[in-house]
């Protein structure tokens, strides 16, 4: 009663994969807090970062979430592809299907919601705010408590891995398969309420990100002089907004077939499957735009500013955006073509898909009329936008394709989808994410990032890709089905080895990625940058120090432009140095900590059938909101002292820069 | 939209930001409030006592629910094209095209996917 | 690169220069958001709503040969009900007015009446769900009945929610008074109740009214 259906047999003592990963886990988590304790990093860690409410280290936090959770979903992979490489002419490979099937499911959900999601919310999280000139974002104790349940998400996803399991369902859990009947057991319960969880947060933060744009402009900021990356941010959070609710209700009907017994989704009774694969569709057609608009952004503000050159078509860059958030929720029926809906309704979404595909080649060809006669720098977020451009071209061809209802009949659920997905996600969502992590690192941390192990990864990654999928698409092509875990005919293997080769070659990629960081930290000396725009930047981030001080502009600037640091910068703009007010900003909390905390026990205790604790944590999670809520004093002002102090120091700083730079010519 | 008239007004009305959204008035409400009681009495009566087919009073109750709405969103909901700089109004928009889309998005595909793969013997019609 | 004309002709000197800083800081006041923002997340809302009523449409005539609307629905009691959410719309309506009054024991009244008739609402379709459950009629019966009390039980505990959100405001205006925080919350809550009086009238038109033409 006390422990609902968890009892010993959830610990996985008889994985040995599991005891070893449990063993390093366990070692290297006690190490770190073993560490903090040692230093005496608690009070720092709660004061300065897990109760802030400032954007930009509520948006490291969110970039370090990703990229941990990165080497989770890439740990998936890597198994995925040994086995898959293995288990040929009657060999099972070394996991067997109880195992492999949990593996694909969590591979996808951490990469889409624990990775992609987490960076690119971290990435909208730093810059927006910096690109329209404002001090913070408008809800900032919304913005730590979304951080906060998105990471309860992912705690929830990886308690799975040693205490039960997970769903073995493929990521997006169709029943019947993931209702009670098929998946009795704690996997899709994880499933549900890592996804709910999260879900709360990043809808909270489409939220907070639309108000912002829409109101804490800096004035002269009309919508057409905005940078790019923060239209595409407002398009992408619109989508949030419009599509995560879709989410939240059909995994909530998923809930209660499996908790209260309904029939949504059963087979019998008056239900039907494919109201659930036709719902979360529609969720998740949106999602995959959610992915990809901010990293187009990343593109144009990156292609703009290493071509020295304005971005070409800014208005049309403007409407393909908006175009495509609209057209978004015309097609998510071409997800399931093969489920029979007929003639028609295949004709229409087929051609609504293939649509779709015009304002993106519009936002290729700006790109590339950016470039042309510009004076184009190759540092790394421009060869990761190249790589994006020649990768992500592929991966959208293959979509048009798929989009062709009957050659969707032969190739849908085979290998080459896999590649057409993966080619579009890591051509266009992941290679944008590290020419973004490459251009405003330096930004956020006053240092640039080495470019020797910056390279080695770059063209680890990009060979590592194109080794590890393109063999996808030609086994795609001879009918190979996905999520298989052994296979008869070898005429198949030496492609899978291939594909393994590929993925190896990624490892080695991420690791110097790992190493870059290290390195450019132990060197940050070395790599400083203290003029604040390093690159030569056109837009207001870059007229800040590198890192911006906690209030990000002294004084609110005056937009006269689109390209607005450019546009100052041309007109002679002289850094003011004095004539500074009190500045207000919103004080810290550990409201969002604790909120998110009481969600993830609550979680823990409906996945295990622990009422008493799940009733419990629902009450202490309402009685602590509204406890909050009698909290009215949530700010307080810095002085002018302080400020101008501040800006003092920065004003020395880049006078020393400037004259360095100067004198080396 | 523009930010710098939003921002002056922003000045003005440090303390009064309330004041500039619209509030309605006894009038309105009450307005609002009868309008509600018809357009729910009427389509009531008509299910309760069956005067009218059918179809007929489907395509009435669903009129007086929409127009139903609209009172309610502008005698009680205060909705009006000004509000938040157009921007709810615009929000409100999408919404609804994108809720429009969905739903009979939904009942259009489910429609088909259930007459082409359903098991025939057939205890279940759409509605 | 620069283009004297593309400057912003609110921020030019007597000299033609451009200014970059203004002289007063625009200034956010506390909880300029706050409207835009809530008004956001009840589009998203409406977005669940919505899903419900999707698969309302779509599974809702799936009777499992089990009880249908006919069999169960009643007519006058869903009558009665939504003149209970009707009521409580008008009488928040009045303590928002009251309030822009600052006619604080005013408001309190209202919104204690409105209080009164949300729980009325309440007691009302918990007393016919447990009729309904009685008769056999449970959520699990089948499609129809699943589909019917997860959209109906949704805008239930909605209504609760708001309720025990309001009981929270009364205090909270005890308190501090109708300062502006305040305000704005009254404010809020005053679009999420009349929010669920919109989402009443497609659930007793489309399940209710509908179920009954059938």
């Amino acid at each position: 009663m006390i422990f609902g259906r968890l009892d010993w047999n959830a610990l996985p003592f008889h994985e040995p994969i599991l005891v070893v990963t449990f063993a390093v886990v366990v070692l290297g988590g006690l190490a770190t807090l073993g560490l903090i304790t040692r230093y005496k990093l608690w009070g720092y860690l709660w004061t300065e970062w897990f109760t802030t409410v400032d954007h930009k280290k509520i948006g490291i936090m969110y970039m370090i979430l990703g990229i941990v959770m990165l080497l989770r979903g890439f740990a998936d992979a890597v198994m995925m592809r040994l086995q898959q490489a293995m288990a040929f002419g009657g060999a099972e490979g070394y996991l067997n299907a109880h195992h492999y099937d949990q593996i694909f499911t969590a591979h996808g959900v951490i990469m889409i919601f624990f990775v992609a999601m987490p960076l690119i919310t971290g990435l909208m999280n730093y810059l927006v705010p910096l690109q329209i000139g404002a001090r913070d974002v408008s809800f900032p104790f919304l913005n730590n408590f979304s951080f906060w349940m998105t990471t309860a998400g992912a705690i929830v996803v990886m308690m799975s891995l040693f205490v039960g399991e997970f769903a073995r369902t493929g990521w997006l859990a169709y029943p019947p398969l993931s209702g009670i009947g098929y998946s009795p057991g704690v996997g899709v319960d994880y499933y549900i309420w890592a996804l709910q969880i999260a879900g709360v947060g990043t809808t909270l933060s489409g939220i907070n990100l639309i108000a912002t744009i829409v109101k804490m402009r800096a004035p002269g900021m009309g919508l057409m002089k905005m940078p790019v990356f923060t239209w595409t941010s407002l398009c992408a959070n619109v989508l949030i907004v419009a599509s995560f609710p879709v989410l939240t209700a059909v995994l909530a009907l998923l809930s209660a077939d499996r908790y209260i017994g309904t029939n949504f989704f059963t087979n019998d009774f008056g239900g039907n499957p494919m109201v659930y694969v036709n719902l979360i569709w529609i969720w998740g057609h949106p999602e995959v735009y959610i992915l990809i608009l901010p990293l187009f952004g990343v593109f144009s503000e990156v292609t703009s500013t290493f071509s020295g050159k304005k971005l070409f078509g800014y208005t049309s860059m403007v409407y393909a955006t908006v175009v495509i958030t609209i057209l978004s929720y015309l097609v998510w029926l071409h997800h399931f073509f093969t489920m029979g809906s007929g003639a028609s309704v295949n004709s229409f979404f087929g051609i609504t898909t293939m649509i779709i595909s015009i304002p993106t080649g519009a936002k290729l060809f700006n790109w590339l009329f950016t470039m042309y006669r510009g004076r184009i720098r190759f540092e790394l977020p421009m060869m990761w936008t190249v790589a994006f451009m020649l990768t992500f071209v592929i991966g959208g061809m293959t979509g048009v394709m798929l989009a062709v209802p009957p050659a969707d009949f032969v190739l849908h659920n085979s290998l080459f989808l896999i590649a057409h997905f993966h080619n579009v996600i890591i051509g266009g969502v992941l290679f944008g994410l590290f020419a973004a992590i490459n251009y405003w690192w330096p930004k956020a941390f006053g240092f640039k990032l080495d470019k020797k192990w910056g390279l080695v990864s770059f063209w680890c990654w990009v060979v590592g890709f194109w080794v590890a999928f393109m063999p996808l698409y030609v086994l795609g092509f001879m009918g190979v089905t996905r999520r298989m875990r052994v296979f008869d005919d070898p005429a198949y293997q030496i492609w899978f080895v291939i594909a393994a080769v590929g993925v190896g070659i990624i490892a080695v990629g991420i690791l110097a990625m790992l190493i870059q960081f290290a390195v450019s930290i132990i060197n940050r000396d070395k790599l400083r940058d203290e003029t604040g725009d390093p690159w030569h930047g056109r837009t207001l981030e870059w007229s800040t120090s590198s890192p911006p001080p906690d209030y990000n502009f002294a004084k609110t600037p005056i937009i006269h432009d689109s390209d607005a640091w450019w546009d100052m910068k041309a007109r002679g703009y002289e850094r003011p140095t004095d004539g500074y007010k009190p500045i207000h900003m919103p004080s810290n909390t550990g409201a969002g900590v604790i909120l998110a905390g009481l969600s993830t026990v609550m979680g823990f205790a409906l996945i295990w059938y622990m009422w008493w604790l799940a009733a419990l944590s629902f009450f202490a999670l309402i009685a602590y909101a509204i406890f909050h809520t009698f909290n009215y004093k949530r700010d307080y002002y810095i002085p002018a002292e302080t400020v101008q102090a501040t800006e003092d120091a920065h004003t020395k700083t880049l006078a020393k820069a400037l004259a360095a730079a100067a004198a080396k010519g | 939209m523009s930010a710098e008239a939003h921002n002056d007004h922003a000045v003005d009305h440090h303390d009064h930001h309330g004041d500039d959204h619209d509030h309605g008035s006894f009038k309105t409400y009450m307005i609002g409030f009868l309008l509600s009681v018809v357009l729910t009495a009427i389509p009531f009566w008509l299910v309760m006592t069956g005067a009218l087919p059918a179809a007929a009073t489907g395509l009435i109750i669903t009129a007086f629910a929409v127009v139903q709405i609209i009172v309610h969103m502008i005698f009680f909901l205060h909705m009006n094209h000004k509000s938040e700089g157009g921007w709810n109004m615009l929000a409100l928009i999408f919404t609804i095209v994108v809720v429009v889309i969905a739903v009979a998005g939904s009942v259009w595909v489910m429609y088909h996917l259930n007459v082409n793969m359903m098991p025939t013997h057939d205890m279940q019609t759409m509605g | 690169m620069s283009h004297a004309s593309s400057l912003n002709p609110d921020y030019v000197d007597e000299a033609g220069r451009p200014i970059y800083h203004p002289v007063e800081e625009p200034h956010h006041p506390e909880g300029h958001s706050t409207m835009l923002g809530f008004w956001m997340y009840l589009m998203s809302d409406c977005l669940i709503f919505a899903m419900l009523f999707a698969v309302y449409g779509v599974i809702g005539a799936n009777y499992a040969a089990g009880p249908a609307p006919k069999d169960l629905f009643d007519l006058p009691l869903v009558a009665l009900n939504t003149s209970m959410l009707l009521f409580s719309s008008i009488t928040y309506g009045f303590a928002m007015l009251a309030m822009v009054k600052n006619r604080t024991a005013q408001m309190q009244a209202w919104l204690a009446i409105t209080g009164v008739f949300g729980l009325c609402f309440l007691g009302i379709e918990l007393y016919e769900f447990a009729h309904m459950i009685h008769l056999g009629a449970t959520p699990q019966r089948s499609g129809f009945l699943s589909a019917f009390f997860v959209l109906v039980g949704t805008h239930g505990l909605h209504v609760t929610f708001g309720t025990i959100w309001l009981v929270t405001l009364m205090v909270q205006v005890w308190r501090k008074g109708l300062i502006p925080a305040n305000k704005r919350r009254l404010m809020c809550l005053s679009l999420f109740w009349h929010f669920l009086d919109v989402i009443w009238i497609g659930v007793f038109t489309f399940v209710y009214l509908f179920g009954m033409l059938r």
